[in-house]
């Protein structure tokens, strides 16, 4: 029987001990004895919500398929463990073997969202591993991190070896190859970096010198070891049907956020938001066949015994095959007790029809993201959606039964006026006067209009890296008006709006657009107690504000600044098939308020047909 | 068709709480292809139903849930699958069918429970350490302990308190080698967990005891024994088919029958 590193007093004494003993079904046992690389795959925050990404489970799966490799799972212990774990100096230890960490070849690390950097640094330290690349010895293992935030990895450079830029499905073998090649030379850690920077889409930070001119932009990015290439390309699978995928992923005891079969139906978006990261950097557009995701779904039921299945990807309603895919869930599943989770669909008659045959009309909600209020505001950022579509669909929706309906929004775009702030109130209200038109006796009591939003935040390689941030007394002042905004409705009783935290979103901008420099700042808001940003409970402003003070790095550097057409950005080293000209060119019809056609409309020569497959190829074969 | 199965549950598995097992077994359901019922409505779920929850940190010999089936399954061929589909740590031992009836309900005629109760090493007399140990005539204190004529003790509910006497819910003791077997009522009339016996038992010695603050108790800042020193494994469960006021106690499985 496995034996767990936690003794039981320390599992009776803390919140839900099955975060930290493995052994679920599906999770993979070898014999450590019998293979020659172990990886530490890590997902810094708490299980319920690291076992819910897809990401680690292909990975995870992929990795164990290698009779030579032994992937095992590690997540951010919560705070009750982590203060034990102290306490007691029990090295961190990853779920499988319940070994400590820092016993394994790798630590890789997914970084999927900006606020999750002090967790990294948490990791690190309780595996009892250097903080800095630089410190770590032969006896440490490789830090390796990838996912969303790799691409732009300058504020964790200095704690990690490496990073892999884009798809994990592409170079991870040729890297294990090349770890099991070296660890048996007996060479040094350097000499395998230097190995490692020489496979397309790896990134060796320390392999890079980094100047900067007195205004504090960059002046030079440069490599200083011959093995660094100049520019880093993004990883891609081409073909994502026959892409490694996992028909027997590890299933939770515990509640996970995410507790069913996720269908990945397809990668990249077509559409072209241009706030929108994912929607730049997994260009190009790459649908799965509905025939694989067909017995994918089959195949993972029976390994899972999971009672709901869930598609996944971004802009559903853009997969050519929805309808087939949606049709043959209902018929082969439903009648056996499984639910059918459905994405955020474009809401019109088919996926009403859909979501009626899947869900309580009555006790659901629908969804629309129009992200601006005003048409003139979707305009600069290309959301597509209408005006007409928002009150079609959701007029559709409140004959058919519905009454919820939920709203996104983003506040702080780029060239947003009072008006477009206002049209956000407005528009919330014509959505209930549309419910309200329809004869009392025909609907159900008053409508619920929940409206949302979030601040916008520039990321990195999408047309809005150029732009400017605001302050959190600001972005404040702007929700307050768009608060003040909704309680001269009409409808106000029907409506309600909440908006996220300003704090958070100051923070998410310097993580999001920092270069080195940053670094001193998260080590020090770690120092200072600061862990799960995320969590609102945990959240610390004032301790991450200490930090900038104490590290004298100003916020509004990062931040405030209008940057220039041809500022060197902290990750324009990374190259990800989409050309910096297009962004810009991107950027400048923003600022005239010009729509761009999505990628099936008309090609806009963003340069990711440099791929060689995906939507750009669509009926040329 | 209702089946009753049987099952034990240790190892790590004894840090899944209850509602967690429902889930787990949900799934071990489907994985093993078992011919469940469904309840109808918009979101039907599997008819099954626990005798008792096992609080976390308990290990069991003899866990029981009922089922409903929509079509007969052979008792071995059940037990294999659901094993196969099963992790280490949760055992499936039997899979027998039972009575139609509703008042037959595990969890309705549950009217007692066996337990064995162990002192962690740590707490023996000759452990080494001076402070937060047994004595050594503990064996010889619980035998005084268990001859009273009532063993009066204020249990807390989720709602109140009240003051009862656990003498009488105590069914049958013995010490087995260095453990404590015991047999309590059991169910949704009379309830006695063995963690409120030590922990009483403790308070009666005279060596600190209270509920124990488990985190005081992890950090080992709390040398005192408490309820927590002593780890509790559940055995078996049984229903009352004694008439006239005298009790004779059945195994729930008892109830059952082979599927062939």
């Amino acid at each position: 029987m496995r034996k767990l590193a936690l003794s039981d007093e320390i599992l009776l004494s803390i919140e839900k001990p099955a975060r930290y003993i493995g052994g679920e079904v599906n999770s993979v046992m070898k014999n450590k004895d019998e293979v020659d690389i172990r990886f530490a795959m890590c997902f810094p925050d708490v299980y319920e919500i690291g076992m819910s990404h897809l990401g680690i489970q292909i990975l995870y799966d992929m990795f164990n398929r290698r009779e030579d490799t032994w992937c095992e799972r590690v997540y951010s212990p919560w705070l009750d463990l982590d203060k034990v774990l102290r306490e007691k100096n029990i090295p961190l230890f990853a779920l499988e073997s319940q070994d400590p960490v820092r016993e394994f070849d790798f630590l890789g690390i997914t970084i999927q969202f900006e606020m999750c950097y002090t967790n990294i640094l948490q990791i690190l330290d309780l595996s009892h591993i250097p903080l800095h690349a630089a410190d770590r010895t032969e006896e440490d293992p490789i830090v390796i991190g990838g996912g969303p935030c790799a691409y732009n990895p300058e504020p964790l450079a200095e704690f990690f070896d490496i990073f892999y830029i884009g798809e994990g499905e592409t170079v991870y073998d040729e890297l294990l190859d090349t770890y099991k090649k070296w660890k048996k030379s007996g060479a040094s850690r350097k000499e395998f970096l230097r190995q490692a920077a020489r496979i397309e889409g790896l990134y060796v930070p320390q392999f890079y010198d980094v100047s900067y001119r007195g205004d504090g932009t960059i002046e030079s990015f440069v490599p200083n070891n011959p093995a660094a290439p100049e520019k880093v390309r993004k990883q891609v699978v081409m073909d994502v049907t026959d892409a490694s995928y996992p028909m027997k992923p590890v299933v939770p005891y515990i509640k996970a956020t995410q507790d069913r079969v996720v269908l990945e139906i397809q990668r990249g978006c077509i559409r072209g938001c241009r706030f929108c990261q994912a929607g730049m950097i997994y260009r190009p557009t790459r649908e799965r066949s509905v025939e694989t995701l067909k017995e994918y779904a089959r195949t993972m039921l029976k390994n899972t015994g999971h009672e709901e299945i869930s598609l996944s990807s971004l802009s559903s309603s853009d997969y050519s095959k929805l309808n087939e895919l949606v049709t043959f869930l209902i018929d082969e599943f439903k009648d056996k007790g499984i639910n059918i989770s459905l994405p955020s669909l474009r809401i019109d008659a088919f996926s009403l029809d859909v979501m009626s045959k899947v869900q309580d009309v009555r006790k659901s909600s629908l969804t629309f993201a129009p992200e601006a209020g005003s048409q003139r505001m979707r305009n600069v950022i290309n959301k597509g959606l209408t005006e007409e579509d928002i009150i079609t669909g959701a007029g559709q929706a409140f004959e058919g039964g519905w009454t919820k309906v939920k709203l996104y929004f983003m506040l702080g775009l780029p060239t947003e006026t009072e008006e477009d702030m206002k049209e956000i109130a407005r528009l919330s209200d014509r959505v209930a006067r549309r419910y309200y038109e329809i004869p009392k006796e025909q609907r159900h009591g008053k409508c619920q209009i929940t409206a949302s939003s979030s601040f916008f935040v520039p990321k990195p390689f999408t047309p809005f890296q150029w732009a400017s941030m605001y302050t959190a007394e600001e972005y404040d002042r702007r929700a307050h008006i768009v608060n003040d905004e909704f309680r001269e409705q009409l409808n106000r009783k029907s409506l309600k709006y909440n908006w996220h935290d300003a704090q958070v979103t100051v923070l998410e901008g310097v993580m999001a657009r920092g270069d080195r420099r940053i670094a001193p700042v998260i080590e020090e808001a770690y120092r200072l107690g600061c862990l799960f940003d995320s969590w609102t409970e945990t959240f610390r402003n004032d301790l991450w504000m200490e930090a900038f003070e104490n590290t004298n790095v100003d916020i509004s550097f990062y931040n405030q600044r209008q940057r220039g057409k041809d500022e060197i950005f902290p990750w324009d080293f990374i190259d990800i098939g989409v050309s910096r000209s297009f962004l810009y060119r991107e950027w400048e019809r923003a600022m005239n308020e010009t729509v761009t056609p999505n990628c099936r409309e008309k090609c806009s020569g963003c340069g990711a047909a440099g791929f060689g497959g995906g939507v750009c190829y669509e009926g040329k074969n | 068709m209702k089946a009753r199965i049987k099952f034990r549950k240790y190892g790590a598995l004894k840090f899944i709480g209850h509602l967690d097992v429902m889930r787990y077994f949900q799934k071990v359901m489907r994985r093993a292809d078992i011919p469940i019922a469904f309840t109808g409505g918009f979101s039907p779920h599997m008819i099954m139903s626990f005798a008792s929850p096992l609080g976390i940190g308990l290990e069991s010999d003899g866990e029981y849930m009922d089922i409903e089936l929509t079509d007969p399954i052979e008792s071995e061929e059940a037990v294999r699958r659901m094993n196969e589909a099963g992790v280490e740590g949760i055992e499936v031992v039997s899979f027998l069918q039972i009575a139609e009836e509703k008042k037959m309900t595990g969890m309705t005629i549950l009217a007692a429970a066996d337990y064995l109760i162990t002192p962690k090493k740590d707490i023996l007399p000759d452990a080494g350490s001076t402070e937060g140990n047994l004595s050594h005539d503990w064996k010889e204190q619980f035998s005084d302990f268990m001859e009273q004529n009532e063993i009066r003790v204020m249990k807390q509910t989720k709602r109140s308190e009240r003051e009862v006497d656990l003498r009488p819910l105590i069914y049958d003791w013995e010490f087995r080698g260095s453990s404590i077997f015991i047999r309590t009522a059991a169910g949704s009339n009379e309830n006695l967990k063995p963690d409120l016996v030590m922990d009483t038992f403790l308070k009666y010695t005279g060596a600190v005891s209270g509920k124990a603050d488990s985190a005081e108790a992890a950090s080992g800042a709390a040398q005192a024994l408490n309820a927590q020193s002593f780890t509790y494994r559940r055995l078996e469960m049984y229903a009352d088919s004694g008439k006239d006021g005298r009790r004779n106690l059945v195994t729930l499985e008892s109830f059952g029958g082979e599927i062939h």
